[in-house]
């Protein structure tokens, strides 16, 4: 069909034959995309009486908006702890396998480590779009130092500092640089932790409350400061208990300023966090539940001894362990497993699980309005899976960057 | 005329669709030969989501036509007259129009050619009487004071022009309105009287809908359905050949 379009040349593609996860439905609806972004295909008709140039059948496909992992530590033999000289092409390494993930954005996670390694490292990771090359880098996830010794989980010890006398400068200078940080992950009864959380906040970084001992004043202070998230839920941190829920009681808690939401992250490889917990929490607050992997260097790769910054760690089967203990550390789980995992065990809908991986994520980073959801204009970054949610292809801006070998491999 | 009489509301549609299909693939459009589709305009071209959006995703968006053939009057010209004039004007340079398609209002309009209008009145602007303005409220709310008040609507001389017109009735509200349309004279206050005097209409309706007709003229109606329905059955395609279209029966005339 002979097309005028009044707005741009470029290319439209029109998705045709599949179920699109919009308005928190799969709707039967066809995705149209242009110039690496989702096309209103009404407007297109009227006001520029265009039509699309290239249709593809998706064959019933599920189209999803591309998976977000805010917390990764590294995978297939890269560690992003670890300050080594391939560390650019060890972190493009990681990125372009998670496409086959489904993860389409990511934030890479440092756990604790020493100040010489956040300053090497940190300027080594830059905010950019995916493609081709691999998934979008969002920014980096500091998972520590600032935590707590009683909940130091698989961290190690030697590294942990406190803000005490300095606040916002000993973190700065702990890090060295702010400038691709997009998380933080602190113990929020550390003293001073108010005006970091309030400082970390005003530079749009965003507050987590993980591997800590607070309880639920406290953490409820430290939201009210700005902290929006909590670091996976249940895991290093005091259990919940019916007088002091801890920071597990932020998912009912009525101290949470208004217009604000609490998220959390949810490891759901079957590990953990026991199925029923993971119900609990989701049905207590369903729109604050963030699917991460924690995925350390061993995912992907064979059973065995691998780093996970200043530790050694063992993997056995999905098992992670500090090599001589039972003290769990990451994952080697993959998204698409775990929102596989997710609906399973928790029996809701397709549409809750693809979004607990998607929507949620981006909301949690501000960042909804151009990711994490397939809404007219925002990134072209979308899945098509199968009914049993398995990643068939992934598209960024559009493109088709990953496809699932039709040989079954 | 043709009373069509189906059970409920679906059925009344599927056999309307099918019908409209066949007789689009029966006048074999083409390049440069088109099948001119008639339909009212809905609500007023000023409210920019509801009729465009309503169009496009009951029709347009499920069809493979061409934006360039598809003509909205647009209620924010500048000068509306002129508007309508040249929506005339297409009509005419695109062969006229070949089936129109429209419901009808429980005041017994056609498009928005409120009781009093002219039956022979072309396409114009309106000033829609207050049943239209309830009926459409719930496009807005429910908010009276926010419904537009005029509309660009074609005329009943535009939609007597067209070579057949297929008029969609359903639902007991609606009554009154096809008992002054079919059984009544041809009155000004009641415009779809006026199709009394084309020579090709369809009448698609509900039981419900004909609750205030004589008992005789449904049975009458009910009676030729054999016969209407083999306008439906067979279902034609467009992906048939030439020498089974040729054969296949024209529509019939009353």
């Amino acid at each position: 069909m002979p097309s005028n379009k009044s707005v741009s040349d470029a290319p439209i593609v029109q998705f045709t034959n599949c179920r699109i996860l919009r308005d928190h439905q799969l709707q039967r609806e066809d995705l149209w995309v242009r110039e690496g972004k989702i096309l209103n295909p009404e407007k297109l008709f009227f006001d520029e009486k265009g039509s699309a140039d290239v249709q593809l059948d998706c064959k019933n496909s599920i189209i999803a908006p591309g998976f977000i992992d805010v917390q990764i530590n590294g995978g297939f033999g890269v560690d992003f702890s670890l300050a080594t000289d391939d560390f650019k092409s060890g972190i493009d390494l990681v990125s372009q396998k998670i496409l086959s993930h489904g993860v389409t954005s990511f934030c890479p996670t440092l756990v604790t480590s020493p100040p010489s390694v956040y300053h090497q490292v940190l300027p080594q990771i830059g905010v950019r779009n995916g493609g081709a090359h691999g998934a979008g880098i969002l920014g980096a996830h500091l998972e520590g130092p600032f935590i707590s010794k009683e909940k130091k989980g698989a961290h190690p010890e030697h590294c942990l500092r406190t803000f005490e006398a300095g606040a916002f400068q000993d973190l700065l200078a702990t890090y060295g640089s702010l400038d691709c940080v997009q998380i933080v992950t602190l113990a929020p009864e550390m003293r001073r932790s108010s005006e970091v959380i309030r400082e970390l906040t005003k530079r749009g970084i965003c507050v987590s409350l993980g591997h800590s001992v607070a309880n639920l004043s406290q953490a409820e202070e430290a939201v009210q400061h700005g902290a929006t998230f909590i670091t996976h839920l249940f895991n290093a941190m005091l259990p919940f208990h019916h007088r002091d829920p801890g920071i597990v009681g932020l998912l009912t808690s009525d101290k949470i300023p208004a217009g604000r939401r609490v998220f959390y992250g949810m490891i759901s490889d079957g590990i953990h966090t026991n199925p029923a917990a993971l119900r609990i929490a989701h049905r207590a607050h369903p729109k604050g539940l963030v699917l991460v992997t924690d995925a350390i260097a061993g995912m992907g790769l064979a059973p065995g001894r691998h780093t996970l910054g200043q530790q050694v760690v063992e993997i056995d089967g999905l098992n992670t362990y500090i090599a001589g203990t039972k003290t769990l550390s990451g994952s080697v789980a993959t998204m698409d497993t775990c929102v596989r995992h997710f609906q399973e065990a928790t029996g809701c809908s397709v549409e809750t699980a693809l979004e607990a991986a998607s929507l949620h994520p981006a909301q949690l980073l501000g960042i909804e309005h151009k990711k994490g959801t397939l809404d007219y204009d925002s990134d072209a970054d979308f899945l098509m899976l199968n009914d049993n949610l398995y990643v068939q292809a992934t598209y960024i801006a559009g493109e088709e960057v990953w496809r699932q070998d039709v040989s079954g491999m | 005329m043709k009373l069509i009489i189906l059970e409920n509301y679906s059925q009344a549609s599927e056999w309307a669709a099918k019908y409209i299909r066949n007789r689009i693939v029966q006048f074999g459009p083409g390049p440069g030969r088109f099948f001119t589709l008639g339909l009212p305009t809905g609500l007023p071209r000023d409210h920019p989501e509801s009729y465009h959006s309503f169009m496009w995703n009951n029709l347009f968006k499920h069809i493979d036509i061409s934006p360039e053939n598809v003509h909205i009057l647009d209620g924010n010209a500048p000068d509306l007259q002129a508007e309508c004039d040249a929506f005339e004007e297409k009509i005419k340079a695109a062969g006229g129009i070949e089936l129109f398609v429209g419901g009808i209002g429980p005041d017994g309009h056609i498009a928005f050619n409120e009781p009093g209008s002219s039956l022979v009145s072309r396409t114009r602007v309106k000033t829609l009487a207050m049943d239209t303005i309830l009926a459409n409220a719930r496009f807005f709310d429910g908010d009276l004071s926010k419904v537009p008040t005029m509309a660009l609507t074609v005329g009943v001389g535009t939609v007597m022009d067209a070579r057949e017109v297929m008029i969609l009735i359903t639902g007991a509200h609606k009554a009154f309105a096809l008992y002054k349309a079919i059984e009544d004279g041809v009155n000004h206050m009641w415009t779809v009287s006026a199709f009394q005097q084309h020579p090709n209409t369809v009448f698609v309706c509900d039981e419900d809908a004909t609750l205030e007709l004589k008992v005789k003229t449904v049975k009458y109606f009910k009676g030729l359905m054999l016969v209407h329905n083999k306008l439906v059955e067979p279902l034609y395609s467009m992906k048939e050949t030439g020498a089974e279209m040729s054969q296949s029966k024209k529509p019939y005339s009353d």
